[in-house]
């Protein structure tokens, strides 16, 4: 019996990994270019433009409204488009990345407002054009800031990984559900959240070690 | 060198419209330092502020070295730019970057090759004292040492002007005065023209050769400096020199008293 759970569970961790590692490399290359645009478009910034602004901001703020389940369960048939079926890991990336994008955006969005806009105007008073501001001095200022963010959605996008094991997706949290809820194997689903809970540790130490080394670069002293 | 003429800037808010500058006309002459001195919400900082646009004025035309800074397109804007160096009363570096990348960014900017740009800057962190920090990052730096930083971002691509937005406003009395014979070193040895904001009468008095007084968005009196203090004609100019005056006496009178 030890020895099926720990197939189980290695065969669920090794799936909720794959997930979350490519669903958010995914959402980071829908989600950061768009976070970046909410910015530099706000009135004010480097490339001003309220309606797009607008648009984009109200496009994010509907995807975000959906609950995660129905959004998972609407963007099926694009993951049947793409990944050509609707079950197991592969698919599920294809609805986990749309749905982390805005959330992901915003993220990005919070981090970068928070560069103080003396240093956006030095950068315009140099000369510099918008594309070597947004390069060359909003993400470097903003870095630690950005990696803190991208921790948190790491560790979002794991839980929401959960969800899409409910209708099929594998990892974790279909083992937890199929097995340690629906077949009352208790010690599967305490050994499920053991093992989340150290995934989600991880990636969090991961990220502040990450953030903190740089913000210990800047700040050391001689 | 530069001529403002007309210059019209407009705040609107919710409640009311502020006149934040009303018809400025100003001439700097080439090599001037130039201090413009008023009250908060005089509309200082707007003014300086709209010699490289960062603020758009609403009318009037300012020309810089011949060039007529408002009727320029963004993409000359930003050629011009370079050429327009600006510090600011909380610095604004960039704190990713180390004290070397900081000075070499203008130069970056204007596409300079890898080796002139090294030694552009070496040369320019020695003019301001802060060659050993090349390599430390502005957060390790005291407020004197970042205004260096500073004065040397501005001046590493050879500009005409240097903007002095406050910049010593966030410094104490003996930095400051560091500063002051910084930019002062720079003016005689690079020729540049300074043009300054402020609200010390110290700062006026130590290295400007000429000013103007700006009161509710006009300027009411503007010539060489000494006429500021010997004869104040305008009202602003009157009361800063009282207030000094003022406080003058009363330091005199109460370490008279021996307190």
């Amino acid at each position: 019996m030890n020895e099926d759970l720990l197939e189980l569970l290695l065969t669920g961790f090794g799936e909720t990994v794959y997930m979350v590692i490519l669903a958010t490399m995914a959402a980071l290359i829908l989600g950061m270019p768009l976070g970046v645009v909410l910015v530099v478009t706000d009135k004010g910034h480097v490339m001003e433009s309220p309606k797009l602004n607008n648009m984009l901001g109200t496009a994010v703020n509907i995807v975000r409204s959906f609950p995660s389940i129905i959004l998972i369960v609407i963007l099926l048939p694009l993951a049947r488009f793409i990944v050509g079926t609707t079950l197991g890991a592969t698919a599920a990336i294809v609805p986990l990345a749309i749905g982390s994008a805005p959330f992901i955006a915003r993220i990005i969005e919070n981090c970068l407002k928070e560069v103080s806009f003396g240093k956006i105007e030095a950068a315009m008073a140099i000369g510099a054009n918008p594309l070597t501001i947004i390069t060359k001095v909003l993400i470097p200022e903003a870095l630690p800031a950005l990696i803190r963010g991208v921790t948190l959605a790491i560790i979002t996008i794991t839980g929401f990984t959960a969800v899409a094991g409910a209708i099929g997706a594998g990892g974790l949290g279909s083992l937890a559900i199929r097995f340690g809820y629906m077949r009352f194997r208790d010690d599967i689903m305490l050994a499920t959240v053991i093992t989340l809970v150290l995934l989600v540790q991880g990636v969090q130490w991961g990220g502040d070690w990450i953030a903190k080394y740089i913000n210990r670069k800047r700040y050391k002293f001689d | 060198m530069i001529i403002v003429e007309n210059l019209s800037k407009t705040y609107v808010t919710p409640t009311s419209t502020i006149n934040a500058l009303n018809k400025v006309n100003l001439q700097i002459q080439k090599g001037d330092i130039f201090g413009i001195i008023g009250f908060s919400g005089a509309g200082k900082s707007t003014l300086i502020r709209c010699l490289n646009r960062l603020e758009e004025p609403d009318g009037g035309s300012i020309s810089i070295k011949g060039q007529v800074i408002t009727d320029m397109d963004k993409n000359q804007l930003r050629q011009a730019r370079r050429k327009i160096g600006m510090i600011f009363q909380h610095f604004n570096l960039f704190d990713a970057k180390t004290v070397f990348e900081n000075v070499a960014f203008p130069l970056e900017v204007a596409g300079y090759p890898s080796q002139v740009i090294h030694s552009k800057v070496q040369k320019i962190l020695e003019l301001v004292g802060l060659s050993d920090k090349a390599q430390a990052y502005p957060l390790q730096l005291s407020g004197g040492q970042k205004q260096r930083v500073g004065i040397a971002r501005a001046l590493s691509n050879d500009p005409d002007v240097l903007l002095s937005d406050e910049a010593t406003s966030a410094l104490d009395p003996q930095t400051t005065y560091s500063i002051l014979e910084l930019l002062k070193d720079i003016n005689e040895k690079l020729g540049v023209t300074i043009v300054l904001i402020t609200h010390e009468l110290d700062v006026l008095k130590h290295i400007c050769n000429k000013m103007a007084v700006i009161e509710q968005g006009e300027i009411t009196e503007t010539g060489p400096v000494e006429q500021f203090f010997l004869n104040p004609k305008s009202d602003t100019a009157k009361r800063f020199i009282s207030i000094l005056q003022e406080f003058q006496s009363q330091r005199i009178y109460r370490e008279g008293e021996g307190i």
